[in-house]
């Protein structure tokens, strides 16, 4: 059994790891804010694009010549995984299941005999895939310097992607990231970026024009040309967003959680301390008295 | 009071403005073009310039926007812009900012198609500076 001197080391240690993850989950419910309304705010714009671009695709419909980016490759051998994860570690299950979810999906895909490209964008995720998959990553992006992630760090990632779409360097692209459902739950998502994925739900359906035709300035294509890089940068920027709120939730019930788990550990570590205390100080009683009884007699 | 026609102005961080307005000057990329209500169906791309909006009570706002889209539908008009700041908040010194990274851009062009969209885009910059 653990002595005096231990517990009372243990209980200062403990209480320095409560501390620690006090502070920590502070911390990420302050940025949890900020995070959650940058992700909120960012919603419109991608709503809004999405309705364009339906509207686009449904006038485009059927015609020749359509974008690579909407119809594809017309192949599916080359898939390009893109797993956002974040920079840091201490967020619970975060990154992991946003890594699982990436490692099913490349297991399935090269049981299929497909070809699979990686690109990892934060450091953690790379780190969870590189001892599987070190030959398929071909790029690891650090977000680690961004204090704000905003539209150029989400652009430079979208015109990396097209770049290599562009030399051809793979047909299909997925997008991996954790969609922000509030601070309990976050769900790992993928998301299929190219092809290009026009919802044609219910909300989307084309406007009554009451018999007007839309007018383009320019011409049809050449939007669709102009608007289809752009959507896919508005895709990754939402996906960095919604993954920012997302870690920032996790690591906040995460650090919840440990900081109760060392709450109750004091408690009993505390509670085993006293007790020791008191049997010591007993035993001390005993020998006195018994010491005493000792000359009387 | 005549109809207000309802717009919308959302950058990628977030939604600038919602308002019911009198009439918004869209910098067209084939020319400038106002849009008051029911205003025909009209989809087009937008050049780096000043979004002018006069609202309900007749008050005029600028908008800089670095490219995008504006999408007039019976519904109204929604300018889906790259890059959006209130004029009151735009200076010369930003404008130059804007313009020394386009020239970056020109320089760092890759290929002939990206190189000539850059420089566009850096001839429109200083187009604006100009007129300012």
């Amino acid at each position: 059994m653990a002595n005096l001197k231990d517990l009372k080391n243990r209980i200062t240690s403990v209480t320095s790891t409560q501390k620690i993850t006090r502070a920590m989950q502070m911390v990420a419910a302050a940025k949890l804010r900020r995070a959650q309304e940058s992700a909120e705010a960012a919603r419109p714009f991608s709503e809004r694009m999405a309705a364009v671009l339906a509207n686009l695709s449904a006038a485009m419909e059927g015609r020749e010549g359509a974008s690579p980016l909407m119809a594809g490759t017309g192949k599916d051998q080359t898939h390009l995984l893109i797993v956002c994860t974040a920079e840091r570690g201490l967020c619970g299950g975060f990154n992991s299941s946003i890594a699982k979810l990436a490692r099913i999906k490349a297991n399935e895909l090269t049981a299929q005999g497909k070809d699979v490209k990686m690109i990892c964008v934060g450091k953690k995720g790379y780190d969870a895939l590189k001892r599987e998959f070190s030959s398929k990553i071909i790029e690891l992006i650090d977000l680690k310097a961004v204090k704000n992630i905003g539209f150029t760090e989400a652009d430079d990632i979208a015109s990396k992607i097209l770049k290599l779409f562009d030399d051809g360097q793979f047909d299909v692209c997925t997008l991996f990231y954790s969609a922000f459902q509030n601070v309990i739950t976050q769900i790992p998502t993928a998301q299929q970026l190219i092809p290009a994925n026009v919802e044609k739900s219910d909300d989307a359906a084309p406007l009554d024009l009451n018999g007007a035709i839309y007018e383009y300035e320019p011409e049809e294509d050449e939007i669709l040309a102009d608007l289809l890089p752009r959507n896919l940068a508005i895709q990754v920027l939402r996906a960095l967003l919604e993954n920012g709120a997302s870690e920032q939730g996790a690591r906040m019930s995460a650090m919840d959680n440990a900081t109760r788990n060392a709450g109750e550990m004091i408690d009993k570590l505390t509670l085993s301390y006293n007790r020791q205390r008191q049997a010591q100080i007993t035993s001390e009683l005993i020998e006195i008295i018994s010491g005493a009884e000792a000359l009387n007699g | 009071m005549a109809e207000l026609l309802k717009f919308e102005l959302v950058s990628p961080e977030k939604l600038l403005m919602s308002a019911d307005v009198q009439s918004v000057v869209i910098p067209g990329a084939e020319g400038d073009f106002g849009v008051f209500v029911n205003h025909a169906p009209v989809l087009s791309t937008m050049r780096p310039g000043i979004v002018d909006i006069t609202t309900a009570d007749g008050k005029n706002e600028r908008i800089f926007v670095r490219g995008g889209f504006a999408e007039v539908n019976p519904t109204g008009l929604t300018v889906l812009a790259e890059q959006a700041v209130n004029m009151d908040e735009m200076d010369a010194a930003a404008l130059a900012q804007h313009i020394k990274n386009a020239q970056e851009d020109v320089n760092d062009a890759t290929s002939d198609a990206k190189k000539q969209k850059a420089q566009e885009m850096l001839d429109q910059l200083k187009q604006l500076e100009a007129s300012l």
